[in-house]
């Protein structure tokens, strides 16, 4: 940048290093702008100032906090609101804070204990906030705005309301912020410097602060794109370039893809990583998860499964999980009961045994593995271990009944086979029970059925359908548990075709009775089953997107177009006697200067875009760039934060606009600066728009400390001055009846 | 040699258009600067680049003129493919059973509900009753047989439709790529594709909507390629057909608005060209801006507004469709209860009504004898809304306290009363109480309670006008009214979702907490009847057309997103469809039947497939040879040009076609891809045609040049053979299925998840 700094005063100040080097003394010049200096300062007192207020539970710390009380006690668990490096920044302030997790997170406005340190839980994302208000002064400087604009700028993220509530309290949204921010400054730092290797620094730094922003919350892929779609642009330009050589364009194009493209995949991933390593214990949502991946968790199944045979042989007593993605999870099982002879609507069963799938651990779930050419039930020494083809059949443990499938349509899925265990009723309906292993996860031909790791289809001999979880749920005869059907196998590799082995252990006794005893006690045995942390990354990636959000109304939810005008807010807090209370509310000056920007610079590329169109340039070229750079960042952040949202289907609240917004509001000085340059001629009316733009910001000031009390939740206001704050009819503000 | 012709032929098609001839010669002097320009079309540039290739697109160099024996060779392949065994299977197939169902209605002109727009099932319908069908056939579900009905004039007439889509995609691709046999490749794809073929010979709304897509986009370059005789007689032909086929596509499904985005993004471009020539005064670009908004907005919009008013006029009689719809829509339905219907004006007490609620599509209050089952709030009746008009229905209006005697005098119920709806079948009193709504877990259950009358403090319910005051009576049809609960302050809430099997799929009725007005929880009262009361007419209610028109968007909007995926059934998912994992089954499904399955030639979809990939290389290297400047010969730049201009026109289309339904939340069929299908075929004619002329980048000539005929010869029989091999998924199998060895398609079913 060759912009003189105007504003600022300069500094130079030297330092003396005592490390040896060529010169003696060494000599570092550092220039200090102290206009930076200061808004630093105020973005850190306004966001961190008495930041343990209130000492209670706010809004979404409820949330996240459960989380980080995991983190801290290393219990895995699954948030399918997004990746998990928000989740461990929160967690590591925390941990910086002495947190040791406990705490119930069971409602808002509970209060913490004293013994707890609230500002160590609230202090990172609090330091992002304030870090914002800097950024965004160099931001706008790298830009090709003035110190002027890049002061304005700051000056407006500083004073803006909403901000500072939702840094000030264990939320993401401010973390969000700071990368997005970070990147953009970043990247532009990267383009605007001279061509040294150095530069590819801040390349590295706009690459991870966008990882970061997609670690924090899925919308930063959007922030990401935009910045890739920039950083493309720019290289296209490169290679257009002429003079340069190929082989710099092919280098520096690597280079930039390297940055760009693989080092932010590798970063999101590290963090999964350390996710996964840290959070080793099994905890509420192990059910969610694959047999093999509870299998990698300490305690919960593991405990179970500890030591047991990995290989299924015949003779072997088993539980079959299903690996249907369905949230609940469900095994095999088989009871005392059977079809009822007619069903409600008329169709025949063949009354045989139930065969179902039951979400809970029972003994009913054991099956013993038989081989059709032979009578007994138990292990041979040495065990025979069954493979990929083999025909087996399936005995119930508790019933002792075969594993059986016919043509006769299931109960509820009528376009399906009915599965049951077979009792002979002597109604020339014969036994079908044999059962083919196929092994759909198998490296070899001859794979050996393993514990926990093995993918089976059971597909049926004689009919060559297979067992299959249908999804649907028995009536009362079947005591609501889920119906499991034959199917034709044509649909391949569904999940609900596929089950897993997950409790195993080798059968040893002859009798009925004894196995009966044997299959009630608790399994015992041991296996390690190795998981690589790659499957278990994609497995836990897959469930993150795909579990399904309960849609949910909230009394504080709002829609997009409302967030324009602002004519939603939420209370955050609200004093369990008093009428202190923290609420999201905007700075709404600043709000209304922000849209009316957005307006004007709309219209303004317009009439410029058309103009140039038919060959007339009112701008200088440099100054129509700028105004393009601008536009791209600002107005560009703006609607890649904000449109995904009309998209989505999840319940929505203000603070979810705030990114957007933050971009927005960098567009205001931006534009203020344009139209001061070039619209404006003569003295008298830059002196006017000078003054109307401190009078702008006066009053920004002015809605910033009249808000303050519902920002920082002190002082408490009376019901009248809360009244008078109703700026909008339909916030809603609350005030204890006197 | 080749730009002196050029500019030859060129002043020889401008003569034959008199009104811009001045203008052209005017800027014809620019021969020799323009290849230069071409490359770098930036801002400083663009004033001038792009009236030269303006000029370029009417005189290409290796310009071929259609080939007569080419097109009628591809015309007559693609009818002979597409009637062949038409009238087979003599049987409902598949979707049949819904449009046909809806020609017949529009033959006995009974009012029904779909979600698509109306035109396709009117022009389904005439065809119909041109060939002599009588809308008598009842198409109850597939696999009926259709008898002595004529159902063959429906079929002929998609098929014809179907037929015309590779003679489209001829002359399209020779309009984009200058070039015979890649035109030759893309129809030839399209007429030996198993999909388009089965597709295109029963009762469907698809081979109509594909019919539409492909003359806006046939319209729209043959529209761009008189961009140098702007104005004349066929400029405004193919202007003012691309408008009349865009309204086509929108009016048949609304998947036609992705082609009306293709044309939009093309117009937009065309004019930002003609505004960055300077030649051009702002009057002249003004005009071509109005014929533009004439022939593309104002002219499609006004034909898809006169096929719904075509699709109201013909549909009065009240038919099954009419729950969908407001009370007040109804009342313009022969044979429905509102239509010419008088009741008493004013809700009064003892009075026996209906109530609708008033988010669009939204059902009547509905109860029935079915309990809430056990887990599901308390295990009391039923309560939810439901679409289709019923005798549980039914309910009567009490006062909270009244015993069975009324005054002689009826008293009229007004704003803020208390109330009590008793269920007129079952007896039951409206009820709730603290216990979660079945699917809003947030909400309140709903519930009747109580028996004849009797009941307790939680079946009183605050009746409010919206907008009323205190003392207003409440008009009948006209007024909004909400329920609010008295015990719990709650709001008598439809929120939309629907019940799963214990509740008959109605949709679900709760008592919200959260009191914002919302359509969701505000209720009409339809029917009124209470003989003490004199009736009055209602005829005031006729809606205005425009207001039928918005309402019925609304409904088929509602009724799109509500086809919801349900979570146990497989469903098809968007990648499924370019790498043709799955068909679909059309007709029959064992051994014994005549089996009908929908799934492309799995040879061309593949090579469609590569050749995207393939394509994205090509453009590649084209683009970035072009802007590093490196040296090309002429024949070479041509085919740049034709790879990004041409290449790229039909990326987009394909994009646009395919890429949204990754967003869609409703359920999604593999037919939804065929006409994104359509746009990579053409791709592949353009892609696989530029790359065998681009042989001689390796081979020296007379090899290249084998190559060429080798590689266009090796094609074509590739494409042949595999349409032999796979011919029967159209024109029906019988005898076991593909896994078994006596099979026709034995050893073909080469992914297992094919249902053959």
């Amino acid at each position: 940048m060759s912009k003189e700094p105007t504003s600022s005063i300069l500094l130079q100040a030297g330092t003396m290093l005592g490390l040896s080097s060529l010169k003696f003394p060494p000599v570092v010049k550092t220039e200090i702008n102290l206009v930076l200096v200061l808004v630093t300062v105020l973005g850190f007192w306004t966001r961190l100032r008495n930041l343990s207020y209130p000492r209670a539970v706010v809004f979404d710390e409820v949330y996240y906090g459960q989380f980080v009380s995991l983190y801290m006690k290393r219990v895995f668990f699954v948030d399918e609101s997004g990746p998990p490096l928000g989740h461990m920044i929160l967690a590591f302030g925390a941990y910086l804070g002495g947190f040791d997790g406990n705490f119930p997170w069971n409602r808002i406005g509970a209060e913490y204990p004293s013994s707890m340190s609230v500002w160590g839980l609230r202090l990172l994302p609090a330091v992002c906030g304030a870090l914002c208000v800097p950024l965004a002064y160099l931001l706008q400087l790298e830009l090709g705005s003035s110190h002027y604009a890049a002061l304005g700028a700051s000056l407006l993220i500083l004073m803006e309301n909403s901000l500072i509530v939702q840094s000030r309290f264990m939320l993401l949204e401010s973390v969000l912020i700071f990368f997005q921010l970070l990147s953009f400054f970043s990247y532009w730092r990267f383009y605007n410097a001279s061509n040294s290797c150095s530069r590819y620094l801040w390349l590295i730094v706009a690459a991870s602060s966008c990882a970061g922003a997609v670690g924090v919350k899925y919308v930063g892929v959007f922030t990401y794109l935009l910045l890739l779609g920039i950083a493309s642009v720019h290289t296209w330009q490169l290679i257009g370039q002429r003079a340069v050589s190929h082989l710099r364009v092919f280098v520096e194009c690597g280079c930039r893809a390297v940055c760009l493209v693989v080092l932010p995949v590798l970063l999101y991933v590290f963090c999964f990583y350390v996710h996964l390593t840290v959070l080793r214990h099994s905890g509420p949502h192990d059910q969610l998860m694959s047999s093999a991946f509870q299998a990698s968790l300490e305690g919960g199944l593991s405990r179970i499964t500890r030591g047991q045979p990995l290989e299924v042989a015949y003779g072997s007593q088993v539980t079959l999980r299903s690996s249907s993605s369905q949230t609940i999870p469900c095994w095999l099982h088989s009871h005392k009961a059977n079809y009822p002879i007619r069903y409600e609507d008329g169709r025949g069963s063949s009354h045989q045994q139930q065969v179902t799938c039951y979400p809970f651990k029972d003994v009913n779930n054991w099956w013993i593995i038989k081989d059709p050419g032979r009578q007994e039930l138990v292990v041979n020494t040495p065990p025979r271990p069954v493979r990929h083809g083999d025909v087996i059949q399936l005995l119930h443990g508790m019933t002792s009944r075969f594993l059986n499938s016919h043509d006769v349509a299931a109960p509820m899925s009528p376009h399906a086979q009915e599965v049951s265990g077979y009792i002979d009723f002597n109604v020339s309906m014969v036994m079908q029970n044999l059962w083919r292993v196929d092994i759909s996860n198998r490296e070899a031909e001859s794979e050996v059925w393993k514990t926990i790791v093995s993918d089976v289809r059971l597909v049926h001999v004689n009919t060559s359908a297979a067992l299959k979880l249908s999804g649907g749920t028995l009536p009362e005869w079947g005591f609501g548990q889920l119906e499991v059907v034959a199917d034709r196998v044509s649909r391949a590799h569904h999940s609900s075709l596929v089950w897993n082995v997950e409790e195993h252990r080798y059968g040893t006794s002859h009798e009925q009775k004894e196995r009966e005893v044997e299959l009630h006690s608790p399994t015992h045995i041991d296996v390690h089953p190795n998981i690589s942390f790659l499957s278990k990354f994609i497995e836990l990636q897959r469930k993150m997107l795909t579990v399904k959000q309960e849609e949910s109304e909230h009394k504080y939810s709002s829609c997009p177009l409302e967030w324009i005008s602002m004519t939603t807010n939420i209370v955050y807090w609200l004093h369990h006697s008093t009428n202190a209370q923290i609420h999201l509310i905007g700075n709404l000056v600043s709000w209304g200067m922000a849209n009316l920007s957005l307006a004007a610079y709309q219209l303004l590329a317009l009439w410029y875009l058309l103009r140039r169109r038919r060959a007339i340039r009112d701008i200088p070229e440099a100054s129509w760039c700028q105004f393009q750079r601008v536009g791209v960042v600002c107005v560009g952040g703006w609607l890649v934060n904000f449109l995904p949202f009309f998209l989505m289907e999840n319940t929505l609240f203000l603070y979810h606009y705030l990114p957007a917004y933050t971009f927005l509001l960098q567009l205001l000085p931006a534009v203020l600066e344009h139209a001061h340059t070039h619209l404006l001629s003569g003295k008298s009316q830059h002196r006017a728009g000078c003054v109307s733009a401190f009078a702008g910001l006066c009053s920004v000031y002015l809605c910033y400390k009249s808000f303050s009390p519902l920002t920082y939740g002190s002082p408490e206001l009376s019901a009248n001055q809360l009244q008078a704050l109703r700026w909008q009819p339909s916030w809603d503000i609350l005030y204890r009846r006197p | 040699m080749a730009k002196d012709e050029e500019d030859l032929t060129a002043l020889r098609q401008r003569k034959t258009c008199l009104i811009s001839e001045n203008k052209q010669t005017l800027h014809t002097p620019l021969p020799e600067a323009q290849s230069n320009r071409l490359e770098n079309e930036d801002d400083k540039q663009a004033s001038n680049g792009t009236s030269c290739w303006t000029e370029r697109s009417i005189t290409p160099p290796g310009a071929q003129p259609p080939n007569t024996i080419l097109v009628l060779l591809v015309l007559g392949l693609s009818f002979a493919t597409r009637f062949y065994k038409l009238a087979e299977p003599p049987h409902i197939c598949w979707d049949e059973t819904h449009f046909g169902k809806m020609g017949s209605y529009y033959i006995n002109r009974t009012f029904f509900f779909d979600v698509h727009p109306p035109l396709g099932k009117i022009l389904i319908g005439l065809a119909g009753y041109m060939t002599g069908y009588d809308g008598t056939f009842p198409f109850v579900k597939p696999g009926d047989k259709y008898g002595h009905h004529n159902y063959w004039g429906m079929r002929g007439f998609c098929a014809a439709l179907g037929s015309s889509l590779p003679v489209f995609a001829y002359f399209i691709v020779l309009e984009l790529s200058h070039s015979n046999s890649a035109a030759l490749i893309a129809a030839a794809l399209l007429i030996f594709d198993t999909g388009s073929i089965t597709i295109s010979q029963y009762i469907l709304l698809d081979p109509i909507l594909m019919f539409f897509i492909m003359g806006a986009v046939l319209s729209m370059v043959k529209f761009n390629q008189q961009k140098s005789r702007p104005f004349c007689a066929s400029w405004w032909l193919w202007l003012l057909l691309t408008g009349v086929n865009l309204s086509g596509a929108i009016g048949v499904k609304f998947v036609g608005l992705f082609v009306i985005l293709l044309v939009g993004l093309n117009t937009a471009g065309d004019l930002w060209a003609l505004l960055g020539d300077l030649q051009l005064t702002l009057v002249d670009v003004a005009k071509h801006l109005l014929a533009r908004v004439t022939g593309l907005i104002l002219l499609p919009l006004f034909l898809y507004v006169t096929v719904f008013a075509v699709h109201f006029a013909v549909l009065n009689k009240s038919g099954p469709g009419d729950g969908f719809f407001s009370s007040a829509f109804q009342s313009r339905l022969i044979g429905n209860n509102l239509h010419n219907a008088s009741m008493p004006k004013y809700l009064a007490y003892g009075s026996t009504i209906t109530v609708k609620n008033l988010r669009i599509a939204g059902g009547y209050l509905h109860s029935h004898w079915h309990l809430y089952p056990e887990g599901v709030g308390a295990k009391q009746q039923q309560v939810t809304a439901y679409l289709h008009k019923d005798y549980n229905n039914l309910w009567l209006v009490h006062k909270p306290d009244d015993g069975l005697d009324h005054p002689k005098t009826p008293e009229l119920v007004r704003h803020g009363d208390i109330v009590r709806l008793e269920h007129k079948e079952t007896t039951r009193n409206l009820h709730s109480h603290l216990q979660e709504a079945p699917m809003t877990r947030k909400h309140f259950q709903v519930t009747g309670y109580g028996i004849n009358g009797s009941g307790d403090s939680n079946d009183l319910w605050r009746l409010e006008v919206c907008g009323g005051r205190r003392g207003d009576p409440v008009k009948v049809l006209r007024s909004k009214v909400r329920f609010l609960h008295v015990a719990t302050g709650c709001v008598l809430y439809s929120s939309g979702k629907t019940l799963p099997k214990w509740g008959w799929e109605q949709v679900e009725v709760t008592c919200s907490p959260y009191l914002k007005e919302t359509p969701n929880s505000q209720w009409n009262i339809e029917d009124h009847i209470n003989p003490k009361l004199p009736n009055i007419s209602l005829s005031v209610l006729k809606p205005h057309f425009l207001e039928i028109l918005l309402e019925s968007h609304i409904v088929m909007i509602r009724g799109n997103s509500g086809l919801k995926p349900k979570d146990s059934e497989i469903n098809s998912r968007p990648w499924h469809w370019p790498i043709n994992y799955q068909g679909l089954r059309f007709s029959g499904v064992n051994e014994t039947e005549y089996r009908v399955y929908l799934l492309g030639n799995p040879v061309t979809w593949w090579l469609n497939l590569a050749c995207l990939g393939l394509y994205a290389v090509m453009v590649a290297v084209a683009s970035i040879s072009l802007q590093r400047d490196v040296h090309l010969s002429q024949k070479r730049r041509e085919h740049c040009w034709v790879l990004m201009r041409g290449g790229g026109q039909l990326v987009l289309g394909w994009l646009l076609h395919y890429a949204p339904f990754y967003t869609m939340g409703r359920i999604l069929y593999y037919h939804h891809y065929f006409p994104a299908m359509l746009f990579s075929s053409m791709l592949t004619g353009l892609t696989l045609d530029t790359l065998l002329h681009s042989a001689d980048l390796f081979l020296s000539p007379p090899r290249a040049d084998w190559l060429l005929r080798l590689g266009q010869v090796a094609l074509l029989f590739s494409v042949l053979y595999s349409f032999y091999i796979f011919h029967p998924l159209s024109y029906g199998m019988r005898g076991p299925l593909a896994h078994e060895p006596g099979s026709a398609m034995a050893g073909l079913k080469w992914m297992d998840s094919w249902e053959f």
